[in-house]
């Protein structure tokens, strides 16, 4: 919280000729007043007036600050050393107990790189490749510290179902069976687990006005369970508190995910979904949010089938769809979702539903749309301004500003 | 360097290679951007038997009797894309034993059923550059490939893609690679200074020899067998690059690496290209006062490995004040193929002009390969390699509809099968692992791309 307080003084304007709100139609020649880190007011320049004392910004196109759905940035670092990568512990299959917060640089350079184009928020943290690799959050791109970006905290927890996480020779997990067989085991370890302790936690209470001697009963201490980080987190999930992020791209795969969710009544985001074109109605029925592999992801491996048109026809369906800059091991060392979005632009989607991937819509599937994602008064005065239309390859982002504060001010 | 030599020579096999096309074609009231002069807003492009015939105003270009006339109202048309440096085609060149493979030609090596053939045309690439990777200090030939083919067939034979020299040989490059990629253990170099080391005793040696075949060179221009050394095919293809025949295509990044292959362009004399040269912002004026071309490489992000931890979105802008020949490649599959113009609109968002910019996807490319009299721009005479797209070339909303090698229609986005490759879905999939050193061993230590 000190990042914000340092920054609540500031009272900034914004005067753009068009002000894609997300939260109604487009405002043309739009205010927004920015006080105390949040957003105060949004409207017509005819209706809003910029109050003495605020500094004033112009640019051509504001849209709420982007948010990137899906990426490893600050976990997974610019110079790719084995010093800067911190997304995926691969000692174990499943672990649900590795924290983001635990792993994130906010220095590192790819976080600064993506705000300059207009990335205020990133959902980071473990990356796919092991059946459960570990947390999830999101944080804003600014802040010096972890506890001073962060917006919400185990937001997912990350799961892979595909070859993916499939491992060589005689170790486990090396078929698709069995990656669903111990998925299932541990979800199952964590519901009993997590039900031991809630009775225990019940009878606690209870006993707890009359037990006043210290004696303990024998048999409850037998059944309460010691903590246990991994299962308490997978408790979470089972609880529906914490959405279940599965990475998969064949339709077989896929067809897994649905059918784990349907088994733990889970909530469960599909993660990358190369081929769920070829599952609409079974993952539109399911009210299953999808937050797609970037349109320009390489089209490989398990990837091979996928399809720029993707969005498009999932939005088409109702589903609700999120633009990531997914992991990337190599060159380039992140993608940026403004450019992953503009191509669905170009492929089905409006211009604002191709920018409500990146906005409204993957702030709800992160479930931080109290704060993120729409430009309304009472939201994270987090803006993102442009000299043209932000899709556009030869457009610039000419401002970042996170908490009411500019970030980024240099033409990128 | 003097680009554009060997280039007037290559045409005359290939161009008689080319198909039938006998109707001739006329596209009217088109934007025409020709990449060699100003653009023409309302354009007649007329290209016949696979050669452009006549580009100019609507008004003034006269339309042969018995044309088919396309309205291309609306439309723009472009040169065909040059690639100078691509991986299409899953080829491998040089293998693990040594780290210097002239010999090694990756026409042997690529598959011209691989998809990534018909992802190219679907991004407007008509000639492309395959190379080897960069993990040896030359891991082999290079290829310079016209994508053609016959409607409705896949690209079936890589003879069939050669542009030809009067010789009737592939024109071809040698690549090249220094920094970090290309150093491993013995017998691949440890250090930087012994990369250079490796290579200056190979091109002595290539002297050497390249002065005993001369020495045994008899006054009709035949040989005398017992003086001539026994053949060498590696020292015989670094014999073409002393000579100047073969152009360098050297992957370097960080400015000390782009001035140690300076260093020994000038030691040796041979004609390069200098390819991604992630830090050439640092060493422009030096680039250009050295008069080598450089092939950019436009990344979404820094990093990814060391030497690229300051590539810049200015490199290209930065060459091109500096008064450096720049072009821009895919290196596919680092970007995708479809997507090369788009690399070529970043660059202008870094600073590159737009002129720059469209001839560095076009003729600045075609000349970096010794093909500039013939690809690269839509002028009369010059192959009818050209693009017909939806709008203006750096929009993210424009779609390439169709495009054109040798007045032979070899992608149209009206096609259902070609618009599959265009826009991906179930069949698009690549078929092969594509070989490229770092970048593979990258995504199996991660753990994506196949086992661990």
């Amino acid at each position: 919280m000190t990042a914000l307080a340092a920054s609540a003084s500031a009272q900034v304007a914004i005067r753009a000729d068009v002000v894609h709100t997300m939260a109604g139609e487009p405002i043309r020649d739009g205010v927004v007043l920015m006080r105390d880190g949040k957003i105060e007011a949004v409207g017509p320049a005819t209706q809003v007036k910029i109050p003495e004392g605020y500094t004033l910004l112009r640019a051509a196109i504001a849209t709420p600050g982007l948010i990137d759905a899906r990426g490893t940035v600050g976990v997974s670092g610019l110079l790719n050393q084995k010093q800067d990568q911190d997304q995926l512990d691969r000692s174990s299959p499943i672990q649900p107990e590795l924290r983001a917060i635990d792993a994130y640089n906010p220095n590192d350079p790819l976080v600064q790189w993506v705000r300059s184009f207009g990335i205020t928020a990133v959902h980071t943290g473990h990356a796919p490749g092991e059946l459960i690799s570990g947390q999830t959050m999101v944080v804003k791109t600014s802040g010096r510290t972890v506890e001073a970006a962060l917006v919400k905290d185990g937001v997912t927890v990350a799961a892979t179902l595909s070859p993916w996480a499939q491992k060589s020779g005689d170790r486990s997990t090396g078929t698709r069976g069995k990656m669903v067989a111990m998925l299932r085991e541990q979800l199952i370890k964590a519901r009993e687990y997590r039900e031991k302790r809630e009775s225990k936690a019940a009878s606690a209470l209870k006993d707890s006005p009359t037990d006043t001697s210290g004696d303990s009963k024998p048999e409850t201490t037998k059944e309460e369970p010691a903590r246990d980080l991994r299962l308490e987190m997978l408790g979470r999930v089972i609880a529906g508190e914490v959405p279940l992020l599965v990475s998969a791209n064949r339709a077989q795969d896929i067809q897994n995910v649905l059918r784990l969710a349907d088994e733990f009544g889970i909530r469960v985001i599909l993660d990358s979904g190369a081929e769920a074109y070829q599952l609409i109605d079974e993952i539109a029925a399911r009210k299953i949010p999808v937050i797609i592999h970037p349109s320009m992801a390489r089209a490989y491996g398990e990837l091979e089938n996928m399809s720029v048109e993707t969005p498009a026809k999932l939005v088409a369906a109702g589903v609700r769809v999120a633009m990531q800059s997914g992991y990337e091991s190599y060159v380039p060392k992140t993608r940026v979702v403004l450019f992953e979005a503009g191509i669905t632009a170009a492929h089905g989607l409006s211009f604002e539903q191709a920018l409500a991937l990146v906005t409204r819509d993957a702030a709800m599937i992160l479930g931080v749309q109290s704060r993120l994602g729409t430009l309304e008064p009472g939201k994270d005065a987090d803006v993102a301004l442009f000299d043209g239309d932000p899709f556009e390859f030869t457009s610039k982002c000419v401002g970042v500003i996170i908490n009411g504060e500019v970030v980024s001010s240099t033409p990128r | 360097m003097q680009f554009g030599f060997f280039g007037a020579v290559a045409c005359v096999l290939a161009c008689a290679a080319a198909h039938a096309q006998d109707t001739p074609l006329a596209f009217t009231h088109a934007r025409v951007i020709t990449a060699s002069g100003p653009e023409i807003a309302d354009g007649t492009l007329v290209v016949h038997k696979g050669t452009i015939l006549a580009v100019g105003d609507a008004g003034q270009v006269a339309i042969p009797a018995g044309a088919e006339i396309i309205d291309a109202r609306g439309k723009v048309i472009m040169p065909g894309l040059v690639d100078t440096h691509s991986h299409i085609g899953g080829a491998g060149g040089a293998d693990g034993s040594a780290p210097i493979q002239p010999d090694v030609r990756v026409l042997d090596a690529i598959n011209p059923l691989d998809s990534g053939f018909r992802r190219a045309v679907a991004g407007g690439i008509t000639t492309v550059n395959v190379m080897p990777g960069s993990g040896h200090l030359l891991s082999g030939q290079t290829v310079y490939l016209k994508l053609r083919r016959k409607a409705g067939k896949p690209f079936a034979r890589i003879d069939d893609l050669f542009i030809r020299d009067d010789k009737g040989n592939p024109t071809r490059g040698i690549k090249m690679a220094n920094g970090t990629n290309s150093q491993r253990e013995a017998p691949f170099p440890g250090t930087r200074a012994k990369s250079a080391a490796l290579v200056r005793e190979r091109f002595i040696k290539a002297q050497e020899y390249a002065a005993k075949v001369e020495a045994a060179r008899n006054p009709d221009g035949t040989f005398d067998p017992a003086k001539r050394p026994p053949r060498d095919l590696g020292l015989e293809a670094l014999g073409d690059v002393l000579s100047g025949a073969t152009v360098v295509h050297h992957h370097t990044h960080r400015a000390d690496d782009i001035m140690t292959v300076l260093r020994l362009q000038r030691e040796f004399g041979f004609r390069v290209v200098l390819h991604h040269v992630s830090e050439a912002w640092k060493v422009a004026d030096e680039i250009a006062a050295a008069g080598a071309g450089c092939s950019i490489i436009v990344i979404d992000s820094p990093g990814g490995k060391l030497e690229a931890a300051e590539l810049s979105l200015g490199t290209g802008g930065a060459l091109e004040r500096a008064g450096a020949a720049v072009c821009i490649h895919t290196d596919d599959w680092i970007t995708d193929s479809r997507r090369f113009l788009r690399s070529a609109a970043l660059a202008v968002r870094g600073g590159m002009s737009r002129e720059g910019a469209l001839r560095a996807v076009t003729l600045a490319g075609a000349k970096m390969l010794d093909l500039g009299e013939r690809v690269g721009s839509l002028e009369p005479g010059k192959d009818a390699d050209f693009l017909v797209l939806s709008g203006d070339p750096f929009s993210v909303y424009t779609k390439i509809e169709k495009t054109y090698v040798e007045g032979q229609l070899v992608f149209d986005l009206a096609n259902p099968e070609d618009h599959l490759f265009a826009v991906g879905g179930f069949g698009a999939g690549r078929d092969q692992e594509p070989y490229l050193c770092c970048a593979k061993q990258a995504l199996q230590d991660a753990g994506i791309g196949g086992g661990e």
